[in-house]
C-alpha cells in the first residue's frame, strides 16, 4: 500500500482514493507548477501551425509566453517571447509572418534566428556587454513527434520518446490516417475557462463511466439522426466494447469499438448521403495504404488519449488536441484545436469540422455537460474538510482487462502525479 | 406580425426585438417558427471570425435540422449546462439594413442585417457572463411575414475565456 497526504493506494484491499484537498488548495498548485509543469514535456503546438520560413504563432505554455516559429532555416524554433534588456514580450501578435521581432520598448530587435541584431545606442554599453550572448532566450528542451512540438523546461528531462512511451503508438493512430503522413491544425481555436481543477479535465477527458448520464441528450441526438446504439452488453454500460489502459510515465487511453462514427473512415447517416461515397473514398485509400488490419485498428476504433501532464488527444467524432493550464485551484484556461490530414478534400474537410461540433466544444451536444459535471465536481469541493477522499476503484477486482468505465487510467495518472509530487516531498524532508 | 407597408429600420427592429424577447423568456418553440427551413446559425470561433465553417474550426455551425436537434436538448432536463435555464437578457442596437441588389431583382425578398448586442448570461451562485458583439443576419420576407434565413453571432472578444460556453442560444 502505498499512501500520502493525497492519494490512498492499496491494491490488496481493493481500494484507490484521492483526497480533495489535491483539488483545493494554493500550495498543491505551486508544487504543480514547480514538480509537474516544469519537469515535464509539456505541448506547445503542431508543426503546421508555422509551415513557411517566418511564420510564427504566440501563446501561453506553463504561464510563459512563448514564440513558436519556423527560421530561417525553415527549423522548429520556440523561444520564450521576451526581450533579454528589460523583459517586455518581443511579439504581441497572435500569429503572423516576420524577418524577426522587435521590441518597440528601447528599440531592441531579433532576427527569426533568434539572434540579436540591433541595440540602440549600443556604443553606451560597457565593453563587457556581449551582444552575441543575448538572443531570445529558449526552453531548456524543444523536440518534435511526428509533428506535434513539445518542450521542456527541465534540462534534465528524459528524451521525449522515451518521456512518451506507450502514448507514441496512440499518435501514430491518429497520424496514420492522413495519406501523406501528415496531420495538420485546422483555422479556427475553441479557447475557454472552466471554473475547476485542470485534473478534472484531465480525469474527464477519458472517464467514460459519465457518459450515460452526462451526455444523454448527445446520445438522443445521435439516436434521433440514425445511429444504432446497442444496448450494452451485460455488466456493461456503454454500446459498444472498450477498454481502458495505462501506457507508462503517467499517460493513459480509452480504446473503443466505435459506433459514433468517423471522419476517417465510418460513415453514420449524420454526415448525410452525399458524404457517403466521400467517406467510402477514405476507408478505399485507408485499406489499400495500410493493409485491412490495420485500416481497421485506425477507422473502427477511437480513442481518447491523455498525455501526461496536460495534452489531450481525443480521436472520435473528429480529432482534438486539447491543452489546459491551470490558473488557480479551481480555474483553468482550455484551448482546443481540430486536427485533420494534410490535403484533406474539401468534402471529407467539411464532414470532419461537422462531425466535431457534434460533440465537442463550448456550442457542441456534449462538451458544455462535462464543464458542468467539472464545475458541479468544484463547487461541491468545498467540503473537502468534511468530505475528504474522492473514489476511484472502478475495475480494481478484476483480473486482466479494463473496461473504459473502469478507472485504471484514472489511476494510471494519479499515481504519477503522486509520484512527482512526492518526490519533492522526498527532497525536502532530505 | 403582418408587414402591410415598406420594410423599414424599424419593422426590422421589431422583429429583432421579438426574436430576443422570446429566446429571454426560454419560448424556444415559437422561437423555432421565426427560422426558415434552410436556416443556419453559426458562431465562428474567436479568431477566425471571417472563416467558414466548412473550412475552419467554429464554436457552432448548425444547419435547420441541428438548431430543432439543439432545440430539443435545451428543452431536456438532461441538458445539464442549461438545468436549470440560465437567465438571459439581450440588447440589440446599432442596427443597419440593406437589400441586397439579388433581392431587389428577384421575387424572394431578404435584407441584410447588422445588429449589435449585448447579453447578460446569470447562473445560480455564479458570476455575471456578458456576451458582446454583432449579430449578421439575413432576413426573409414570405408572404408579409419576416424569417430569419441566416443567424450569424459574431463575438468581439479575443477568446471565449472566461464567458465558458455558447450553451444556450445566443
Amino acid at each position: 500500500m502505498s499512501f500520502n497526504r493525497y492519494v490512498r493506494n492499496d491494491p490488496s484491499n481493493q481500494d484507490f482514493q484521492v483526497n480533495r484537498r489535491a483539488l483545493v488548495e494554493d500550495e498543491v498548485l505551486n508544487d504543480e507548477f514547480k514538480h509537474i509543469f516544469d519537469k515535464c514535456w509539456i505541448y506547445a503546438g503542431h508543426e503546421s501551425e508555422i509551415k513557411n520560413k517566418g511564420d510564427f504563432k504566440t501563446r501561453s505554455v506553463c504561464g510563459r509566453p512563448i514564440i513558436l516559429c519556423r527560421d530561417a532555416n525553415e527549423k522548429i524554433r520556440v523561444y520564450l517571447n521576451v526581450c533579454r534588456h528589460r523583459a517586455a514580450v518581443v511579439c504581441r501578435e497572435s500569429e503572423g509572418n516576420s524577418k524577426g521581432f522587435f521590441c518597440f520598448y528601447h528599440g531592441w530587435s531579433y532576427n527569426i534566428n533568434g539572434e540579436l541584431d540591433g541595440v540602440p545606442g549600443k556604443a553606451s554599453y560597457p565593453p563587457s556587454f556581449d551582444q552575441s550572448k543575448l538572443g531570445l532566450a529558449q526552453p531548456a528542451q524543444v523536440d518534435n513527434y511526428k509533428g506535434f512540438i513539445f518542450i521542456s523546461f527541465n534540462p534534465d528531462v528524459e528524451p521525449l520518446p522515451d518521456y512518451l512511451a506507450g502514448a507514441k503508438e496512440y499518435i501514430d493512430l491518429i497520424v496514420d490516417q492522413s495519406p501523406d503522413g501528415k496531420m495538420e491544425v485546422l483555422e479556427g481555436t475553441q479557447e475557454y475557462d472552466i471554473k475547476a481543477n485542470w485534473k478534472l479535465l484531465v480525469e474527464n477527458s477519458f472517464d467514460d463511466y459519465h457518459l450515460i448520464t452526462t451526455h444523454s441528450t448527445w446520445l438522443n441526438y445521435m439516436k434521433r439522426s440514425g445511429v444504432e446504439i446497442k444496448k450494452p452488453e451485460k455488466g456493461h454500460l456503454m454500446p459498444s466494447h472498450g477498454i481502458g489502459k495505462a501506457l507508462g510515465n503517467g499517460h493513459a487511453v480509452i480504446d473503443n469499438v466505435n459506433f459514433r462514427g468517423r471522419p476517417v473512415a465510418k460513415w453514420i447517416p449524420l454526415y448525410g448521403e452525399a458524404a457517403k461515397p466521400v467517406i467510402e473514398k477514405i476507408r478505399k485509400e485507408l485499406v489499400n495504404r495500410l493493409g485491412e488490419v490495420r485500416a481497421t485498428r485506425v477507422a473502427d476504433t477511437n480513442r481518447n488519449l491523455v498525455v501526461f501532464p496536460n495534452l489531450v488527444l481525443n480521436d472520435g467524432s473528429a480529432v482534438t488536441i486539447r491543452t489546459f493550464f491551470p490558473i488557480a485551484p479551481d480555474r483553468m484556461q482550455v484551448t482546443a484545436w481540430a486536427l485533420g490530414p494534410v490535403n484533406e478534400s474539401v468534402e471529407a474537410r467539411a464532414v470532419r469540422l461537422d462531425s466535431f461540433l457534434t460533440f465537442y466544444g463550448p456550442g457542441g451536444f456534449a462538451t458544455p455537460d462535462d464543464v458542468e459535471a467539472l464545475e458541479s465536481v468544484q463547487k461541491g469541493m468545498a467540503t473537502f474538510k468534511e468530505v475528504e477522499w474522492s473514489i476511484m476503484s472502478r475495475g480494481m477486482a478484476k483480473e486482466g482487462e479494463q473496461l473504459n468505465t473502469d478507472e485504471l487510467h484514472l489511476r494510471a495518472f494519479w499515481l504519477r502525479w503522486s509520484e512527482l509530487m512526492s518526490e519533492k516531498n522526498k527532497l525536502e524532508t532530505t | 406580425m403582418k408587414i402591410t407597408g415598406e420594410v423599414t429600420r424599424s419593422v426590422i427592429e421589431d422583429f429583432l426585438y421579438r426574436e430576443a424577447f422570446l429566446l429571454d423568456q426560454w419560448n424556444l418553440d415559437e422561437w423555432l417558427k421565426l427560422l426558415t427551413d434552410d436556416c443556419t446559425y453559426h458562431i465562428p470561433s474567436n479568431d477566425a471570425p471571417k472563416s467558414e465553417s466548412s473550412k475552419a474550426l467554429f464554436l457552432i455551425a448548425d444547419d435547420y435540422r441541428r438548431i430543432s436537434e439543439r432545440v430539443n436538448r435545451l428543452k431536456d432536463k438532461n441538458a445539464h449546462s442549461e438545468f436549470p435555464h440560465s437567465r438571459t437578457r439581450r440588447v440589440i442596437g446599432n442596427v443597419q439594413f440593406y437589400e441586397p441588389t439579388d433581392s431587389v431583382n428577384s421575387l424572394l425578398k431578404s435584407f441584410i442585417v447588422d445588429a449589435n448586442f449585448v447579453i447578460y448570461r446569470h447562473r445560480r451562485e455564479g458570476d455575471i457572463r456578458t456576451y458582446v458583439g454583432r449579430y449578421e443576419h439575413e432576413v426573409r420576407l414570405i408572404d408579409s411575414q419576416l424569417y430569419l434565413s441566416k443567424r450569424k453571432v459574431l463575438l468581439d472578444a479575443y477568446e471565449l475565456g472566461s464567458m465558458g460556453l455558447v450553451s444556450f442560444i445566443l
